[in-house]
């Protein structure tokens, strides 16, 4: 095993990546091996302390398991912008939040490798009460940030929110669009290595999805992994190399984008 | 160090210890839980008029209703010192714990929506409370001066009850917070279990006040000790006895562990939950 040779010469900016113990190849990004989640879901809600505690003790406590995923298998690449596709409760959105890292996997594993940046709910962590600029600090230290790394980023993410009249005032004064310009702002002020959007390239007015999605482009431009779940197959098209099509937790479908988008449609014409 | 070590690496499969992880995950987002006390307490007081001087008012205030109603039950010269330095600790802990269940569910749809370690709800609830725990310390000297009680060089000590109270808060804060995220009516059924709980604590009376037969089973409450040593130090102004050091940081210790276990343990769980 070779040594990192630390070279401060610009020719030699390729990462050296042999010194580091590597669960999974060195040119992917993502990878899920036989990956399973599952819900667990009372057959009858069962609220309340006292009703638990009286049907346990009759044994009625009764789950129905629903797998939202079943052994999946996906490798996505660095630098790759991958589709996911498919009906509402196919599994997509679970599958970007185990990649976010908000569920741990039933069974299987889940291998991420870089900064996830999850555009899967902008501004979920933003307090009425509070300005936007204190607002977009807490995001920050929703998103993992030190306050000095806010600090240098505050200026960037109100110039590019274009909110500059509003900062002061207590955000339960914004209009939706507002609030959503500030957060899609907030979560993509820095170029991650991965950026998992969920559905939503419709934030604020016209001019401002034109430029969310020109963000979007350039950070994949220069490297980023892209992950995007999306029903607009003109964009799935438009914007990425490979597409799986997921359906009742499974990947039915995986390989270019036009023969993934033409299996889906063959299966929504003849179901079953 | 070449650049590109600092590239993280998640993987789902490599769980040494969910409390040690946890741990780690709460250290590096350090400036979440300030910025979450932060968020409490400028939200709390923004719409009011008196701001934060509500929370000196508010123990000061029931203070002196209580002053009022019992200080010749009890008989006790300074029984307004006594009841507010009581009434102080207890609702540290009672406002904690309570924060630490309000938090959490109210986090919840956070916790759907993007990673953050779980226990930033609780910790974050213990850090606005001891703000408020601090702030509610000049009324308690106000007091103490008010009635002449002397102060001695043991109130230096206040920090210690301090932290082993904040520490049992937090072990509490936890269970009853993940009770709370499987089951709607812990938040309710808490509620309950700190009114009676108060009243076995020696808040409002005096212990030379109980049927000594009661003592005995009084110990067993972990607030007795926690808020005589407090007490101790700032009220009777005296040297804590090595026992009642160790008795207190034992209790506290004991159930900041267990809470923390038990917390990641089942925090895995929350996000399919709540």
């Amino acid at each position: 095993m070779s040594l990192p040779t630390v070279s401060e010469s610009p020719l030699d900016s390729m990462p050296v990546n042999e010194t580091r113990a590597q669960p999974f190849t060195d040119s992917e990004a993502i990878c899920l091996q036989d990956v399973c989640v599952r819900y667990r879901i009372p057959s009858e809600r069962i609220h309340s302390f006292k009703e638990y505690a009286i049907r346990r003790l009759q044994r009625k406590v009764h789950m129905r398991d629903f797998w939202a995923l079943q052994d999946v298998n996906l490798s996505i690449q660095r630098g790759e912008a991958f589709g996911l596709i498919g009906n509402n409760g196919a599994g997509k959105s679970t599958l970007l939040k185990l990649v976010a890292r908000v569920f741990r996997p039933t069974s299987g594993r889940v291998l991420v490798m870089g900064h996830v940046a999850p555009l899967l709910e902008f501004g979920a962590g933003f307090h009425p009460e509070l300005t936007g600029r204190e607002n977009i600090y807490l995001n920050g230290a929703l998103l993992g940030f030190t306050r000095d790394e806010m600090e240098e980023k505050f200026q960037r993410i109100v110039d590019f929110a274009e909110l500059w009249d509003f900062i002061d005032s207590p955000m339960r004064a914004y209009s939706s669009g507002m609030w959503a310009r500030l957060g899609f702002a907030a979560a993509t002020d820095v170029q991650p290595d991965i950026l998992l959007v969920d559905e939503v390239l419709s934030v604020g007015d016209e001019a401002f999805q034109r430029k969310s999605a020109e963000r979007m482009e350039s950070f994949h431009e220069n490297g980023a992994t892209i992950v995007l779940v999306s029903h607009i197959m003109t964009l799935i098209e438009r914007m990425c190399h490979r597409a799986a099509w997921l359906d009742h937790g499974q990947i039915k479908a995986l390989g270019s984008v036009s023969d993934v988008i033409q299996a889906y449609r063959d299966g929504q014409a003849n179901p079953g | 160090m070449n650049k590109i070590s600092t590239v993280p690496i998640y993987d789902s499969a490599q769980r040494v210890s969910p409390a040690l992880e946890e741990f780690k995950a709460l250290f590096q987002y350090n400036n979440l839980v300030m910025q979450m006390v932060r968020r409490d307490i400028l939200t709390r007081y923004k719409r009011s008029i008196l701001g934060v001087a509500w929370t000196m008012l508010n123990p000061l205030g029931t203070t002196l209703v209580l002053a009022f109603v019992f200080s010749s039950v009890f008989g006790t010269e300074n029984y307004a010192a006594y009841v507010l330095s009581g009434l102080i600790s207890w609702t540290f802990f009672a406002q904690t714990t309570n924060a630490c269940i309000v938090n959490l569910v109210w986090g919840g749809s956070l916790l759907r929506r993007i990673y953050v370690p779980r226990t930033v709800f609780a910790v974050s609830s213990i850090g606005t409370g001891l703000v408020n725990f601090i702030l509610s310390l000049v009324p308690l000297l106000l007091v103490i001066l008010v009635f002449g009680i002397p102060l001695t060089l043991n109130a230096l000590l206040l920090p210690i009850p301090m932290l082993f109270l904040a520490m049992f808060a937090l072990g509490v804060g936890l269970i009853v917070s993940n009770l709370a995220i499987f089951f709607a009516d812990v938040a309710e059924m808490y509620a309950i279990v700190l009114t009676a709980w108060m009243y076995l604590s020696p808040v409002i009376y005096t212990i030379e006040a109980l049927p000594p037969q009661y003592l005995q089973l009084l110990k067993l409450n972990p607030m007795y000790h926690l808020i005589n040593l407090f007490r101790a130090v700032i009220y009777e102004g005296r040297l804590p006895t090595l026992q009642e050091f160790l008795i207190s940081g034992g209790i506290a210790l004991t159930t900041l562990l267990i809470g923390w276990l038990v917390f990641t343990r089942n925090s895995d769980e929350f996000a399919y939950r709540v």
